[in-house]
């Protein structure tokens, strides 16, 4: 290869063909109803944790999705519950989290 | 003459009944209210033409002479007959029927039931039907003079699971764009904000609207779905949502807060399917014999519907319906199945 003296910064984006979707499989196994969530944003607009910490639930299952790492940001998590109580399609996010922190424990 | 049982006058009642009068049949209307035109007739202005809604009850009013009407008026009860149906209704009155039409329409969501948004609870939290009713006259202490900032919830007790009804009830979005617009052309120097979870603006006209919205009346909207909803000192509502396009939380202290309350099946159609074991789908509401082209049909011979009884409906939607629903009644009767 001929070296021009300047290379090419590796593309941010996601490939979606290429995902590692192994941590989202097993989060659904364990928790079916991830997979009707509508990413509205009520749990994390309720989340007392999240304007100090970063922690939001809703961007924990996007990132999952997109095989990014997200356990800095669950570590955040006071377990309060509040989430739970606004979600629209009545998932159990407490529970959600508590499988996630499972699911890492194991990795 | 045949006579034909129509149960609801709302808009799609009516124009059964004025289709069915020009077809030669004698339709007799109950309505549990004590007027005419459903909801509607408490409506103030219709998308996509900003109609009257006024106009339409009239319209659909003066097709309706020779037609018998019954307000207040429930059905007691209705028995299967060897070909068509005995009814006797509320006022004492019995008939004898060889087909029923169902229009009873639908209910809106109590938006009370949906406490962390305040509803009856803090002193300007309205819902859209309650907008409505402002808009034509009617005084209402809970909107403030000189708003600086209004806010719509779009998807109240639609949408959630945890109200009982998961589904779509699919006129709000738009309705929420038509009010603020309106809102905005009373209120020249309010902002006004849309919390929406998904902006569903399916029918004719409709995206140019929310065009209108955004680059003529400056309207914002923002995606995600109010979490909960205070009051500050001042008696301001106070709305805690995520933006979930930038990925904050955001506060917002409102002046006045709308809530889109969404349509459900009303509590009578289940009484009324169980009286001629009509089906009942899994939305609550009425069920038809398919989705796609017997709408207007259900289960048993000579039971028909039309309009909001077997879902959500927009206004025309929900006529054309009850002039099909006429029409397939004709043949039904005419033996032209």
């Amino acid at each position: 290869m001929i070296d021009f003296g300047f290379g090419l910064s590796r593309s941010s984006a996601v490939r979606l063909d290429e995902v590692d979707l192994s941590l989202y499989k097993r989060l659904e196994e364990l928790e079916p109803q991830v997979r009707t969530c509508i990413g509205c944003g009520s749990c994390s607009a309720t989340c007392t944790a999240g304007p100090w910490s970063g922690m939001s639930i809703r961007k924990v299952i996007l990132n999952l999705q997109r095989g990014r790492d997200i356990e800095k940001m669950l570590s955040n998590c006071m377990l309060c519950g509040k989430c739970t109580m606004v979600c629209p399609r009545g998932i159990n996010t407490r529970h959600l989290i508590l499988s996630l922190c499972r699911i890492y424990e194991k990795k | 003459m045949d006579k034909v049982l129509i149960i609801g006058g709302g808009i799609a009642g009516m124009e059964a009944a004025g289709q069915l009068l020009k077809l030669g049949y004698e339709p007799v209307i109950a309505e549990k209210e004590d007027h005419l035109g459903g909801h509607v007739a408490g409506w103030h202005k219709l998308f996509p033409d900003m109609m009257d809604a006024s106009a339409l009850i009239e319209q659909l009013a003066s097709k309706l002479d020779g037609a018998t009407v019954y307000l207040r008026t429930r059905v007691a009860y209705m028995n299967r007959l060897k070909d068509g149906y005995s009814v006797m209704l509320s006022n004492g009155t019995g008939l004898v029927c060889r087909a029923v039409l169902i229009a009873s329409g639908f209910r809106l969501f109590d938006a009370a039931k949906k406490e962390e948004y305040g509803y009856g609870v803090y002193d300007h939290v309205i819902t859209n039907s309650d907008l409505e009713a402002w808009f034509n006259g009617v005084e209402d202490f809970r909107v403030p003079e000189n708003p600086r900032h209004i806010a719509f919830v779009h998807c109240v007790g639609s949408r959630d699971l945890k109200a009982g009804n998961p589904q779509c009830s699919k006129v709000c979005c738009m309705t929420a764009i038509k009010q603020a617009i309106e809102m905005k052309e009373k209120f020249p120097d309010a902002e006004i904000w849309c919390f929406y979870m998904d902006l569903r603006l399916f029918g004719k006209k409709y995206e140019d609207f929310y065009i209108n919205a955004q680059r003529d009346h400056g309207i914002h909207f923002v995606r995600g779905r109010v979490s909960e909803v205070g009051e500050d000192i001042d008696g301001r509502v106070v709305l805690k949502a995520e933006d979930t396009l930038a990925g904050t939380q955001v506060k917002l202290k409102a002046d006045l807060l709308v809530l889109m309350a969404g349509m459900l099946c009303n509590e009578d159609t289940a009484t009324i399917a169980s009286m001629v074991r009509a089906a009942v789908d899994s939305d609550g509401f009425m069920r038809s014999r398919d989705n796609i082209y017997r709408i207007n049909e259900s289960n048993r011979p000579g039971i028909f519907f039309a309009g909001a009884c077997t879902g959500t409906k927009t206004v025309p939607e929900t006529v054309a319906e009850a002039r099909a629903a006429a029409l397939d009644i004709h043949n039904y009767l005419s033996g032209n199945d």
